[in-house]
C-alpha cells in the first residue's frame, strides 16, 4: 500500500531491540493505525546481526521491509545502522546510537571495524540523528536504559507527540523501573547533537 | 476487543477460545511461543514434552478420550512426529485434533528449509494455513471443527513470518465444546493389518470429502480484478502479492492448502489470460494445477529457496526495481555467538586442542562450528550426535589416534540423545558423549525441560538423573566437570578420548543468560602486562577483542566466568573490571 511507513529496528542481539518495537507498536496502534512487527528470535539473538520490521498505514500487507523501503532505520549500533542501510528509502532518516560493539570477525582479526561510519552515513544525504545511548541512559541512571534512549530520539522524528510515547512506555515497563526509563525517554528526547544545534543556529 | 498479537500468541488464544483441554510440545522455532503463551491460560492443560513424537502421541492419546488437544513443533520436529501422525491420520480422532507446525523459509534458526506441506499430503491430513495474526486465531477455531466433522487430525502451518509476526487480532471467549466420551472401539483405534486396511479406505473416502469442502469452503477465497493477471497463492505470499501487485491483479487465496480444490481452481483459471502460482519453497500448488492440466507459471520463474518478499514479486511479475543507496566501504558480518560466559566455550576449545572428530547437534552449541573455534564436524538432526560419532567410531575407530566425540545438550539429549547412547553401550563404540548440561533449553529462549527439575509453569518436579541414567544403560565411565574450570575439562577429556572406552563426559554448568545465575565482577586486561598475542581471543569470547596492538575486556560484557584466565600466560587478566553501569 502506498500509503505504508516502513521502520527497520537493528542491532546486535541482546541489546533489547524486541521493547523498542513493542513501544511503538503500542504507540502506533493508538493513533488508529493497522501496524504489523516482524520479529526474528532464535539463533541470531545470540549476539548475531538483528532485524525488526514495524510497517504501519491503513492497511498493512507485508510484514517485511525490502531494500530501499524503510522511511526510517533506528539502529542500536553503528555497524548496523551501515550494514542495513541499503534497505533506506532515499532521503530517509536515520537514528542511530553511536556505540560501537565489535563483530567476531573484527575480534579474531579476519575483518576491520570500519571508521567514521556515521559520517559516511551522512554524507548520503540522509536525515542523520546520533548519540551515545549509553552514556545517557548512565545519566538516567541504567545502563540497561539504552533502548529507551533510543525510542526517546527516535520519537523526535516521528509526527506524534511526546506525551504519546510516554503513555506508551507507562503501559508496558514494570512500575518499579518506569521512573529510570521516563528519564531515560526524556533525555533522548532533548538530546540535541552539535551537527543539529549547529544546523539550527545556521552555522 | 483488538491486540496486536504475535502469530504464535494468536494461536494460542485460538487453543483457548476453541476449549482445547491438553497441549504437549516440544519447542522449536519459529513454533515456541504458540506453547508458551498456551501455558498462561489456567484452563489448558499444558506441557513441554521430551521430543514431538511423545508430545503427538500424548495429545492423540488426549483426543481419543474425547478432549480436543494439540501438539506444536517446528518443521523438523514434524519428522519426528512423522510416525504417529501417518497412523492417526487412519484411526482419526474423537475429541478434535490439531498439529501446529512451522516451516522456517529462509532458515534463521534451522538446519534445513523443508516444506511441511509434503507431510500433509504424505499423511493424507488436511493442512490450513494462515496468512495474518487474525487468522493464525480463525483457523486454529476452524481447525477443531474439521477435525470432528470429518473424524481427522489437522495440521496447521505456519511459517516464521506469520508466527513471527504481530498483527491486529480480535479476539473472543472461550467455548467449551460439547462432551464426547470415550467408548472402546477396537476396530477404529487398534491400527493392526485387519483394521488398518479398511481405514485406509476411509483415509481415501475423507480425502474426497475434503475436497468437496475446499470447493466452497469459505477460506479459499477469489478475489476478482479483472482478467489479465492471476495469481494463486496461501499463507505469508498472499501478503507478499498483495503489497506487490494491489488491486492490478485477480488472487486465489488458499487457506486450506491440503488438499486442494479441483474446481475451485479449474473456474479461477478460465476467468483470467495469465497466471502464477507464488508459493515459498516447494511447487507444491504449481504441481497439483499442473496435474489437473492448468498452465500456470511458478518455479521457472521465482526461486525454490529462501523467503519472497513484495519486492521479488514486483521484479519478477512487473520487472520493477527499487533504488537504494549502499555504502562503499566493506561491512564485516555479524554471526550469532556463544554469549561472554556461556560454559559451552571451555568444553570446545578443549576439543579444539585435542584435535578429535566432533559429532555435533542442535542447540546453541551448535556456535562452536564457527570460527575461532571451529570445534564441530557435523551437525545433522537432534540425536544425530551421539549416533553419529558411534557410526564414524565403527567405521574408522576415531581419528587421530583418539576416541570421536559427541557433542549433545542437556534437553537435545533428553530429545533423541538415550537412544544412541544406549547403541553405544550395547554395541561397544569407543565414543566418548558430552552432554553439555546448561540446566535449561537455551536456543529456544530458555524452556524448561525433563532434565531442570521444573515444568513449563515453573512448579518443581522430578529431574532426569543423568549421571544415574548414563551408568543405567550400561555406560561405566561416567565423569563430571565445570566447563569454567579449563583445565580439569581438558584433562578429563584428554584422558576420556585416549581411554578405549565408552564414554560420558556431562559438563554441568547453568546458561550465563539464565535469570537465577549470578555473574561475578568483569575482569580486565592489565594492559603493562599485555604483549598482544592473542592467545586470550583463541576462546571467542564476544567481551575480549584487540584495541591498537593490545588485548582488551569489555566490562560492560565479561559477566566474570574466567574461562580466558589460564589462556593467558603472563597473568594479564587480572580481577577488577569496571562495570560501567
Amino acid at each position: 500500500m502506498d500509503n505504508t511507513k516502513s521502520i527497520l529496528i537493528v542491532g546486535v542481539g541482546g541489546q533489547g531491540t524486541l521493547l523498542a518495537s513493542k513501544l511503538m507498536g503500542h504507540v502506533l496502534i493508538h493513533k488508529g493505525y493497522d501496524v504489523k512487527v516482524s520479529e526474528v528470535h532464535g539463533m541470531s539473538q545470540r549476539g548475531g546481526s538483528v532485524v525488526t520490521y514495524v510497517r504501519y498505514g491503513s492497511q498493512v500487507h507485508s510484514p517485511l521491509i525490502e531494500l530501499g523501503e524503510a522511511d526510517y532505520i533506528l539502529s542500536f549500533e553503528q555497524l548496523e545502522a551501515a550494514r542495513y542501510l541499503p534497505y533506506l528509502k532515499l532521503g530517509g532518516t536515520v537514528v542511530a546510537n553511536s556505540a560501537a560493539i565489535d563483530p567476531m570477525p573484527v575480534i579474531t582479526g579476519v575483518s576491520r571495524y570500519p571508521e567514521h561510519l556515521l559520517e559516511e552515513i551522512k554524507a548520503r544525504s540522509v536525515a542523520l540523528s546520533t548519540c551515545d545511548a549509553l552514556e545517557l541512559a548512565r545519566q538516567a541512571g541504567n545502563a540497561k536504559a539504552v533502548n529507551v534512549v533510543l525510542i526517546g530520539l527516535f520519537a523526535k522524528q516521528m509526527p506524534f507527540d511526546g506525551q504519546d510515547w510516554k503513555e506508551a512506555i507507562k503501559a508496558t515497563v514494570p512500575a518499579r523501573l518506569l521512573d529510570v526509563n521516563m528519564k531515560a525517554f526524556e533525555l533522548g528526547y532533548q538530546y540535541q547533537d552539535q551537527d543539529q544545534c549547529q544546523d539550527q543556529l545556521g552555522i | 476487543m483488538r491486540e496486536l498479537l504475535l502469530g504464535n500468541e494468536a494461536v494460542a488464544r485460538g487453543l483457548y477460545e476453541a476449549g482445547v483441554a491438553v497441549i504437549s510440545s516440544y519447542p522449536g522455532t519459529p513454533s515456541t511461543e504458540i506453547t508458551e503463551y498456551a501455558a498462561t491460560y489456567s484452563e489448558m492443560y499444558t506441557e513441554w514434552a521430551p521430543n514431538e513424537k511423545v508430545a503427538l502421541e500424548v495429545a492423540i492419546g488426549a483426543a481419543v478420550a474425547g478432549k480436543r488437544a494439540f501438539a506444536g513443533m517446528k518443521h523438523v520436529g514434524l519428522n519426528v512426529a512423522a510416525d504417529p501422525l501417518y497412523t492417526v491420520s487412519y484411526t482419526g480422532i474423537n475429541g478434535g485434533l490439531v498439529i501446529g507446525v512451522a516451516d522456517d523459509p529462509g532458515m534463521h534458526s534451522s538446519q534445513n528449509e523443508q516444506d511441511s506441506r509434503n507431510h500433509a499430503k504424505g499423511a493424507k491430513v488436511p493442512m490450513l494455513e494462515p496468512a495474518s495474526s487474525e487468522e493464525c486465531l480463525q483457523y486454529t477455531k476452524l481447525a477443531y471443527h474439521l477435525s470432528e466433522t470429518y473424524d481427522t487430525p489437522v495440521l496447521l502451518r505456519l511459517t516464521t513470518r506469520i508466527a513471527h509476526a504481530r498483527s491486529l487480532t480480535e479476539m473472543g471467549e472461550r467455548l467449551e465444546p460439547p462432551a464426547r466420551t470415550y467408548s472402546k472401539d477396537i476396530p477404529k483405534y487398534v491400527m493392526m493389518p485387519a483394521m488398518a486396511r479398511p481405514k485406509h479406505l476411509v483415509v481415501e473416502r475423507r480425502t474426497e470429502d475434503l475436497i468437496q469442502w475446499a470447493e466452497d469452503c469459505s477460506i479459499n477465497n477469489v478475489e476478482l480484478n479483472g482478467t489479465r493477471i492471476g495469481v494463486i497463492t496461501s499463507g505469508v505470499s498472499y501478503q507478499y502479492a498483495k503489497e506487490a501487485l494491489g488491486e492490478k491483479v485477480s488472487y486465489l487465496k488458499l487457506g486450506m492448502v491440503y488438499p486442494l480444490p479441483v474446481e475451485l481452481l479449474r473456474s479461477f483459471a478460465s476467468q483470467v489470460d495469465k497466471l502464477y502460482v507464488i508459493e515459498e519453497l516447494d511447487d507444491f500448488i504449481e504441481s497439483h494445477c499442473r496435474k489437473l492440466g492448468i498452465e500456470v507459471v511458478g518455479k521457472d520463474l521465482f526461486p525454490w529457496t529462501g523467503e519472497f518478499s513484495q519486492r521479488l514479486i514486483q521484479e519478477k511479475i512487473l520487472g520493477l526495481s527499487q533504488e537504494f543507496m549502499s555504502l562503499e566501504t566493506p561491512i564485516p558480518s555479524r554471526p550469532p555467538v556463544m554469549c561472554a560466559g556461556c560454559p559451552h566455550r571451555g568444553v570446545f576449545y578443549a576439543l579444539k586442542k585435542l584435535g578429535v572428530f566432533v559429532s555435533g547437534d542442535i542447540g546453541c552449541y551448535t556456535l562452536g562450528a564457527s570460527a575461532p573455534l571451529s570445534a564441530m564436524d557435523t551437525c545433522i538432526c537432534m540425536g544425530a550426535s551421539v549416533s553419529g560419532a558411534h557410526g564414524f567410531d565403527k567405521a574408522v575407530g576415531g581419528h587421530n589416534g583418539k576416541s570421536a566425540v559427541a557433542v549433545i545438550g542437556d534437553s537435545t539429549f533428553i530429545h533423541s540423545g538415550i537412544t544412541g547412547l544406549i547403541n553405544v553401550a550395547y554395541n561397544q563404540a569407543k565414543t566418548v558423549t558430552v552432554i553439555l548440561d546448561n540446566s535449561i533449553t537455551g536456543m529456544t529462549g530458555h524452556q524448561q525441560n525433563p532434565a531442570t527439575g521444573y515444568t513449563i509453569k515453573g512448579e518443581p518436579t522430578s529431574a532426569v538423573d543423568l549421571e544415574a541414567l548414563c551408568k543405567a544403560v550400561g555406560i561405566q565411565r561416567v565423569r563430571v566437570v565445570d566447563p569454567y574450570d579449563l583445565e580439569d575439562t581438558y584433562n578429563t577429556l584428554k584422558a576420556e578420548v585416549e581411554s578405549g572406552q565408552p564414554s560420558v563426559v556431562i559438563a554441568r554448568r547453568p546458561c550465563a543468560l539464565l535469570k537465577t545465575v549470578t555473574h561475578q565482577q568483569a575482569f580486565r586486561m592489565e594492559q603493562e602486562k599485555c604483549v598482544g598475542c592473542k592467545a586470550c581471543l583463541q576462546i571467542g569470547c564476544p567481551a575480549i577483542s584487540i584495541k591498537g596492538d593490545k588485548a582488551f575486556i569489555d566490562a560492560n560484557q565479561c559477566v566474570g566466568c574466567g574461562q580466558c584466565l589460564s589462556l593467558c600466560r603472563l597473568g594479564a587478566i587480572v580481577e577488577g573490571g569496571k562495570n560501567r553501569g
